[in-house]
């Protein structure tokens, strides 16, 4: 059973179709990627995925469970988990406690607890932080947990973003362009940490990226958004040499020259 | 900055010293001391026993800070607030009056602050919370309850002590009760609503005499009762004569001493959990937070709803101490004085917070009245200031004035939360990064 199943979303703002009855599907333990020229609607489809927009038509099953229309926290608390485009850590937090909040829907001290520092709240948090340190050592980042987040060089931001989603045991993460701004090495770097959260944390990871070498050596499954429609989906080698493909990113023409 | 950097070595040069190893036991301790000594030998009521009341007081918050072992601290703070201050009180009853009223604020800042501070939430009608408590017990304890119903009677004086649970009960519901239609709210227009919250309870409670009589409208509620002092007999029995007024102003001292401390333990500790990391979080960046599972509304209307119930339990305690409760004691000025406290001291800051409660207090009963009342003896005298010039009707302008200039060179408060510091200077840096890009080109 798939572990993900967008059906027919649509998704308009004012006079513009953002999303255009795009249908796309995710077998758990794969890692797919969606592409598509700048303004093709894929971050907004990711927000609809994540519940930030509400779709105007389709249906969103997660985990076999019907959530269109949930609210995103209830989302997440699902175990869909995302990062930003432009980076949204809390910057005025350690690099821990940013891990800590993406663990918040796992931490159930009760006020009582809290306020009385009870047994259980001890442990728990005691727990949250051990777990937090081998996420941050997963990551690599480690040896900073105590810094501010906003004084972390930009690669080891786009880390902590994807270790705060990994903090709520998510079962997909859905990452928004992870290498944008990033040199060959930070993105060679990058592309390890992707495959290693398939490989050794069993997490799905949906992608949406502009690096195209990224895309094509990680990716199982593309689907390729243009104009909010869904142009194509299939496996690299099948975009690769999709002619409306490269007509979407090159321009008309091109797909004749190029076959 | 250049100034503000260097000033501020100095400033650390000058306490670094002072606040870590031996030396900075020998300091508090002498502080402490000193400003005892001063108190104890000169019990008048005047400008210079105002200055050192207030050194005093802020004493406690030098030592908490201080890097000092904790008994040392726990000591410092039982022998100045637990012998000394009560002492001083029975000398000049004014002051033990003051500090029981600081202590109120205190408990109604840090209540605030965990609204406006933690969750980042501005409420401007935080005083309508203060007020249900009071009223409650206004009501429950004299004949008032007996206009609503002819058959019910006043609650037993001893009733106080539940009922400031009851009042914290009250709080709470309330908080709850407003916080969710409007939580969905954000910054300007929350801050509208909460205002308009704060003048409807405060319009309700002047009106609320008609048809039935329950809250005596504009009259307010008089002779409320103060609980049995239950120890009474024994220190009599000690030898020590005292009238019940004394007493009761060493009862109310006690009591508001005890509901603060536990006020500061549970908000401290709030803010080191989960749900502090919560709130913090939503005031950091809405979205993100949401995305990470945090449900949004409900943390919001837990921290309202806590704020609310702190409010609620020093309602109860206040409408006891003050034997008198009207609407206009519950009016948007005492919000906004609250307010002030929390920004004063250092949004999101505890001990900000409480020290923003005592200065603003100390300012509004003691500090600017006195310089009102100096001003005055040398008009009388002869000094050269126009006789129009009324120095007690421009008390509220020098407070006002005194919270600009602050905004404009400390607006960070005088306590930061260290993070909230930083939120301040990047904005500066920031800023001097513009001016120096214009100056480049």
């Amino acid at each position: 059973m798939a572990l993900l199943e967008a059906t027919n979303i649509t998704k308009i703002f004012g006079g513009l179709v953002a999303v255009n009855d795009v249908t796309f599907t995710v077998e758990p333990g794969s890692i797919v990627s969606v592409i598509g020229p700048n303004g093709a609607g894929k971050t907004t489809f990711f927000n609809v995925l994540t519940g930030i927009y509400k779709p105007d038509k389709g249906r969103v099953v997660f985990a076999g469970q019907d959530i269109t229309g949930w609210r995103s926290d209830q989302i997440a608390a699902l175990g869909m988990r995302r990062t930003f485009q432009n980076i949204r850590l809390f910057g005025n937090m350690t690099v821990l406690e940013n891990v800590l909040i993406g663990m918040h829907v796992h931490l159930h001290a009760s006020i009582w607890s809290i306020i009385f520092r009870g047994r259980t709240m001890v442990r728990e948090e005691a727990k949250a932080r051990n777990k937090a340190l081998e996420l941050l050592s997963f990551v690599g980042i480690a040896d900073k947990r105590d810094e501010l987040a906003k004084n972390l060089p930009y690669g080891d931001q786009r880390r902590l973003e994807i270790a705060r989603a990994m903090a709520g045991d998510p079962k997909i993460i859905l990452l928004d362009e992870p290498t944008a701004g990033m040199n060959p090495h930070e993105t060679a770097e990058a592309t390890q940490l992707i495959r290693r959260l398939r490989d050794e944390r069993g997490i799905t990871v949906i992608l949406i990226e502009h690096d195209m070498r990224l895309v094509m050596s990680i990716s199982e499954r593309i689907s390729v958004l243009d104009y909010g429609s869904k142009i194509a989906e299939g496996d690299v080698q099948a975009i690769r040499t999709n002619p409306r493909v490269i007509e979407a990113y090159l321009g008309k023409g091109a797909a004749g020259q190029a076959a | 900055m250049t100034t503000s950097t260097s000033s501020q070595s100095l400033w650390q040069r000058v306490t670094a010293p002072l606040s870590s190893g031996p030396a900075a036991y020998g300091f508090l301790a002498l502080y402490v001391l000193a400003c005892s000594v001063l108190l104890l030998t000169n019990p008048r009521t005047e400008l210079s026993t105002d200055i050192v009341f207030v050194l005093f007081m802020l004493s406690m918050l030098v030592a908490y800070r201080s890097r000092v072992a904790g008994w040392f601290k726990v000591v410092l703070g039982v022998v100045a607030l637990g012998v000394v201050l009560p002492y001083f009180g029975t000398l000049n009853p004014f002051y033990i009056d003051v500090a029981t009223q600081a202590g109120i604020f205190t408990a109604l800042a840090l209540g605030l602050n965990v609204v406006v501070g933690f969750a980042g939430l501005l409420d401007l009608g935080y005083v309508a919370f203060f007020a249900v408590g009071a009223y409650a017990w206004g009501i429950f304890s004299t004949p008032q309850i007996s206009e609503i119903n002819p058959a019910w009677g006043p609650v037993d004086p001893v009733m106080f002590y539940p009922f400031l649970i009851i009042g914290l009960i009250l709080g709470l519901i309330t908080g709850v009760l407003l916080g969710l239609p409007v939580l969905r709210l954000r910054g300007d227009y929350l801050a509208i609503v909460t205002l308009g919250f704060g003048e409807v309870i405060r319009v309700v409670a002047n009106n609320l005499d008609r048809p039935i009589n329950i809250t005596n409208g504009s009259q307010g509620i008089r002779a409320i009762e103060r609980p049995p002092l239950i120890i009474v007999d024994q220190i009599r029995n000690l030898g020590i004569v005292a009238d019940d007024n004394r007493l009761y102003q060493l009862f109310f001292y006690y009591l508001v001493l005890i509901i603060v401390l536990l006020t500061v333990i549970v908000v401290a500790r709030l803010k080191h959990s989960r749900i502090g990391r919560a709130w913090e979080a939503i005031r950091e960046d809405e979205v993100a937070a949401v995305a990470q599972g945090i449900p949004r509304v409900r943390m919001k209307l837990m921290a309202f709803a806590i704020g609310a119930s702190f409010a609620g339990v020093m309602g109860v305690v206040f409408a006891s101490k003050q034997l008198f409760i009207n609407p206009p004691t519950f009016d948007l000025l005492r919000s906004i004085n609250i307010l002030a406290m929390v920004i004063l001291g250092g949004m999101g800051s505890i001990p900000g917070a409480m020290l923003g409660a005592i200065i603003v207090t100390m300012l509004d009963l003691q500090i600017l009245p006195r310089i009102a009342a100096v001003l005055r003896e040398a008009q009388a005298a002869g000094a050269p200031i126009p006789r129009q010039f009324d120095p007690t009707q421009y008390q509220r302008l020098l407070f006002g004035l005194l919270l600009v200039v602050m905004m404009i060179f400390r607006p960070e408060g005088l306590w930061p939360d260290e993070r909230r510091r930083e939120e301040q200077h990047e904005v500066e840096i920031a800023d001097e990064e513009l001016e120096a890009d214009k100056a480049a080109k």
